[in-house]
């Protein structure tokens, strides 16, 4: 039973700082079998495998390959022990051919063990023509050979092209070894990444997250390549989330569980439910605060969206859904599912393909407020007839009416609207939707790369958002020097002073001073993504009770998360993206865990799928 | 006339052939050089003091005087001065991780301002003709003369002027046709691929850019020894600029290059061989290589291949912990 196993995880442990990647995880993987590694985004899964090509080094565990421990402390030691990981991120150089893609990095060794098996072949050859047709191998022939040694042994394209014909026909790979990277599609790199690995001699090949960018055509074809190398004996890893693409492909499946393993089961005993309850777990619980709703208000609709990004892989598909003034809305879904681009579509960070987002200002018979309008868009919106005089309740006329009356006017709050105030923010401008005075807060995924500037101390980075407020050349850093301390004060933001680089602090209180900053502009919509991502558990909850807070004061909250026992305990109610679609929105009171968990793992295939046969039991 | 101006147009290209070759290993590995003027400087320095060292050590009588040594000992401190401004730079931008315009800008003012010091110390009129005299000629004047206008434009030259033509031809094939040059350039395009692959990052660049650096010092021992005649009254940090302008303008292929200095030389040597120009229309002559530059810069980007871009990862610092 020992040969058997190819590749054995014992007791692996790997902690970044405090936080724990792996921890005790044990599994093994067969000879010829593939065995797909599933789990929740951050159960570490890739940790796992980076681990095994050498990328980390487990704090503590062996590794053994073929029943011998051993030591990899590079992506070459891995090679070594015919270990390839085809990363999420494919590993090649856009401007060169495929063929100089497969043979870069090869060293003196690798060009003499090259040559020493093309040596060994090639006498094979000849042996077999002295033996079977009983004759000396003629000139030609003899030529062929020492040309075939001599490509073999150094730098030769010629050769790398005849090897990965070789390699292609084997396993039913479509590549040209002439082209170049750049003009590839997804699929292709992804091949060529394969054909890289098999080139190398590699008999372990761990995939990590395969499917995620390829079409339902290519995942079927790269499926039946697996499937294809599984049974010339290679062993195959894939990492996946993906239930029905696991139940399809594998052999067995191991379950890991933030970090810990949770088990392996025979793919063919088991279905999506046991799966499910295996990946999510049971439902821990969490001491999170959940305010009831209050008068809540539509707030944001969003009607369509639909986007396409750069890969034209379409990272929205037809998203509707409404956000309702002081209720938070959670969004759950497997990391890249169209989250961050819907946060961004909102917040007109990218251009979408099309839908509406209409913004629903209940403003109806109410009076105008310098604390949105200043007296310029007052009069554009009485010379629009938007608004009526309170006292004698006909339509405003402000022509030839003085500044100093108007202002007068509004602070008796004499001018009312007739109507809510509706906007349309599709493929507006961030400047656009501000100017418009539309209070809406955007707390990136990235907080460091979108939120605040690094190098900026605190008061420069509080000024970000307001300092084209100001009304002299010079930066005025009173007020958001006064925010600073507040937001310090409140928040509990350890820093040495205000002066500090925003990058020198923890990410807890990077995050705080960006939430702080944020909500600080009392917004009416407040969207934030994975707030406590790499935050301690103290910070955690701080961030809960801020977004708590908005929520009581009527602001619309859309929370992204990942962190499932969290979203059911803090949200109101929970929209589920799969593949960019909609796979749900749920009464985050009344569903469970494992109701998301499918949701989420839901492909779109599998969407249609079930609903036929829904259909066809309706119909008996 | 005419062949006198090919023959000094040629002389002149292979200041910006040097530079240009050197800068152009140095990008190949990701690493923008801006320094290279300033290591050409370096080169010129490493000239006149392998010279001086000569002179005072080993020839110190003018009879001892060995063409060969003499030679040789400038060569090899231009090729020394040259590899350590290269190491200088790799210090900085692969070891510590400075940013790579900074710290080039910061060579170039350093090696500009050593030479500045080195020629202020030299006293007028006096120069480096001994060493001089065995760099301005290759072939004897029998032979150059006697073969008329072809021996002129193509004899009549001192050996730097082959020895530029061939390295820029040997490291055409060493960066297009070899495992080496393969792995360079996988450096310079994407080094978290080629890390991944097993390639030594650090050390590909470290070599590249001290290999980069003694080729172009190579310039700077050119201009003073050969075309100054060993005078070192001026300083060469302005065709040093122009050696930089032709990486771009030879799309990063070294064999472009050699046509590339070609015109550039000629171009700039133009105004002194056309009689009745103002002093203001040969400056403008001298202006036309770099309006060619943004010329090519503009056709290139505008056909957008991906063949004649720059390295993908020049300018960029490498670690490996950001993967």
């Amino acid at each position: 039973m020992e040969n058997n196993i190819a590749l054995q995880f014992v007791n692996i442990s790997k902690s970044f700082g405090s936080k724990i990647a792996n921890k005790n995880v044990s599994l093994d993987l067969r000879k010829g079998e593939i065995l797909a590694i599933l789990g929740e985004n951050g159960s570490g899964k890739t940790t796992l495998m980076n681990a095994a090509i050498g990328i980390y080094y487990p704090d503590e565990g062996q590794i053994f390959v073929n029943g011998e421990e051993a030591s990899i402390h590079s992506p070459k030691d891995a090679y070594n022990y015919h270990i390839g990981m085809i990363h999420q991120h494919f590993k090649l150089v856009d401007v060169f051919t495929a063929k100089e893609n497969v043979i870069l990095g090869l060293s003196k060794e690798d060009y003499k063990k090259q040559e020493e098996a093309t040596k060994a072949k090639q006498d094979l050859k000849l042996q077999k023509i002295r033996e079977e047709e009983g004759r000396e191998p003629t000139k030609e022939e003899l030529k062929k050979y020492n040309k075939r040694i001599k490509d073999s042994k150094s730098y030769n394209l010629e050769e790398a092209k005849r090897k990965i014909i070789k390699i292609c026909k084997k396993y039913g790979f479509e590549v040209d070894p002439d082209k170049k990277v750049y003009e590839m599609s997804v699929s292709e790199k992804q091949t060529l990444e394969i054909i890289k690995a098999l080139y190398k001699g590699v008999d372990i090949l761990i995939l990590d997250e395969p499917t995620a960018v390829l079409t339902p055509q290519e995942t079927k074809k790269l499926f039946n390549v697996l499937r294809n190398m599984a049974s010339q004996g290679k062993s195959i890893i894939i990492i996946t989330h993906k239930l029905n693409e696991v139940l399809e492909i594998s052999d067995r499946v191991s379950v890991l569980r933030k970090g810990e393993y949770a088990g392996t089961v025979v793919t063919k005993d088991t279905n999506e439910k046991e799966l499910t309850e295996l990946m999510v777990g049971r439902k821990i619980e969490l001491n999170i605060k959940r305010p009831a709703v209050k008068n809540p208000h539509d707030r944001l609709f969003i009607e369509g969206l639909t986007y396409t990004n750069r890969e034209g892989v379409k990272a929205l598909d037809d998203v509707s859904f409404v956000a309702r003034g002081g209720e938070i809305l959670g969004i759950a879904g497997i990391a890249c599912n169209g989250q961050r681009e819907l946060l961004e579509g909102i917040a007109g960070l990218v251009h979408l393909d099309s839908g509406d987002i209409v913004f629903h200002n209940p403003k109806k018979n109410r009076p105008v407020t310098f604390f949105h309008h200043n007296v310029k868009q007052i009069r554009e919106l009485a010379e629009k007839g938007a608004l009526y005089d309170d006292d004698t309740k006909e339509t405003l006329n402000l022509k030839g009416v003085s500044t100093k009356k108007i202002k007068e006017m509004v602070q008796k709050e004499k001018i009312m609207f007739y109507e809510d105030e509706i906007i349309d923010l599709r493929n507006k401008k961030p400047i656009e939707i501000r100017n418009l005075g539309i209070k809406l807060s955007f707390v990136p995924e990235d907080r460091l790369g979108m939120g605040l500037v690094g190098n900026m101390n605190i008061i420069d980075n509080m000024m970000l958002r307001s300092f084209r407020k100001g009304h002299s050349i010079f930066l005025n850093r009173k007020k958001p020097k006064y925010l600073a301390e507040e937001i310090v004060d409140e928040l509990e933001v350890v820093t040495p002073n205000l002066k500090t680089p925003v990058r020198n602090l923890s990410g807890g209180n990077i995050q705080k001073l960006l939430v702080g900053r944020e909500i600080s502009s009392s917004p009416k919509v407040l969207m934030v993504a994975y707030p406590v991502r790499g935050l301690d558990i103290k910070s955690s909850y701080t961030i809960y009770d801020l977004l708590n807070e908005q929520k009581e004061r009527g602001t619309a909250v859309v929370f992204v998360g990942e962190d499932l026992d969290v979203l059911l305990a803090l949200s109101d109610r929970i929209l589920v993206l799969s593949g960019g679609k909609v796979a749900g929105i749920v009464d985050a009171r009344k569903t469970t865990k494992e109701e998301i968990g499918l949701l989420m793992t839901k492909s779109i295939e599998k969407q249609e799928v079930s609903y036929n046969v829904s259909q066809e039991d309706e119909e008996e | 006339m005419f062949v006198a101006f090919i023959r000094n147009a040629i002389r002149f290209s292979t200041i910006f052939l040097f530079g240009s070759t050197g800068e152009i290993i140095t990008e190949k590995s990701g690493h923008l050089n801006m320094g290279t003027p300033g290591i050409m400087c370096l080169g010129g320095i490493g000239a006149v003091l392998g010279e001086r060292l000569y002179l005072l050590t080993i020839a110190n009588d003018v009879d001892l005087i060995n063409p060969f040594l003499c030679v040789l000992f400038p060569l090899i401190m231009t090729i020394i001065f040259g590899a350590l401004g290269g190491l200088f730079f790799s210090f900085l931008t692969v070891t510590l991780r400075c940013n790579q315009n900074v710290v080039g800008l910061t060579l170039t003012t350093f090696g500009v301002g050593l030479n500045a010091f080195i020629l202020a110390r030299v006293p007028r009129g006096a120069g480096f003709t001994y060493a001089s005299a065995y760099f301005y000629k290759l072939f004897p004047d029998t032979v150059v003369s006697s073969t008329g206008w072809f021996g002129e434009i193509f004899l009549g030259h001192g050996f730097l002027v082959y020895l530029a033509i061939i390295l820029a031809i040997i490291a055409t094939i060493v960066i297009k046709k070899t495992n080496v040059g393969l792995s360079l350039r996988s450096i310079g395009e994407n080094p978290a691929t080629a890390d991944a692959a097993g390639l030594n990052v650090s050390k590909y660049r470290y070599l590249a850019t001290m290999i980069g650096g003694a080729i172009a010092a190579l310039g700077g021992l050119f201009y003073i020894m050969d075309y100054l005649g060993g005078s070192v009254e001026y300083t060469i940090d302005r065709y040093g600029w122009m050696a930089v302008a032709l990486v771009i303008f030879s799309v990063w292929n070294p064999s472009f290059s050699i046509f590339g200095s070609l015109l550039f030389g000629a171009l700039y040597i133009m105004p002194s061989f056309l009689d009745g120009l103002s002093f203001a229309d040969k400056e403008l002559i001298k202006l036309v290589p770099y309006a060619v530059t943004i010329l090519v810069l503009v056709v290139t980007s505008l056909f957008n291949r991906k063949e004649t871009q720059p390295p993908a990862a020049l300018g960029l610092t490498y670690f490996r912990e950001d993967r």
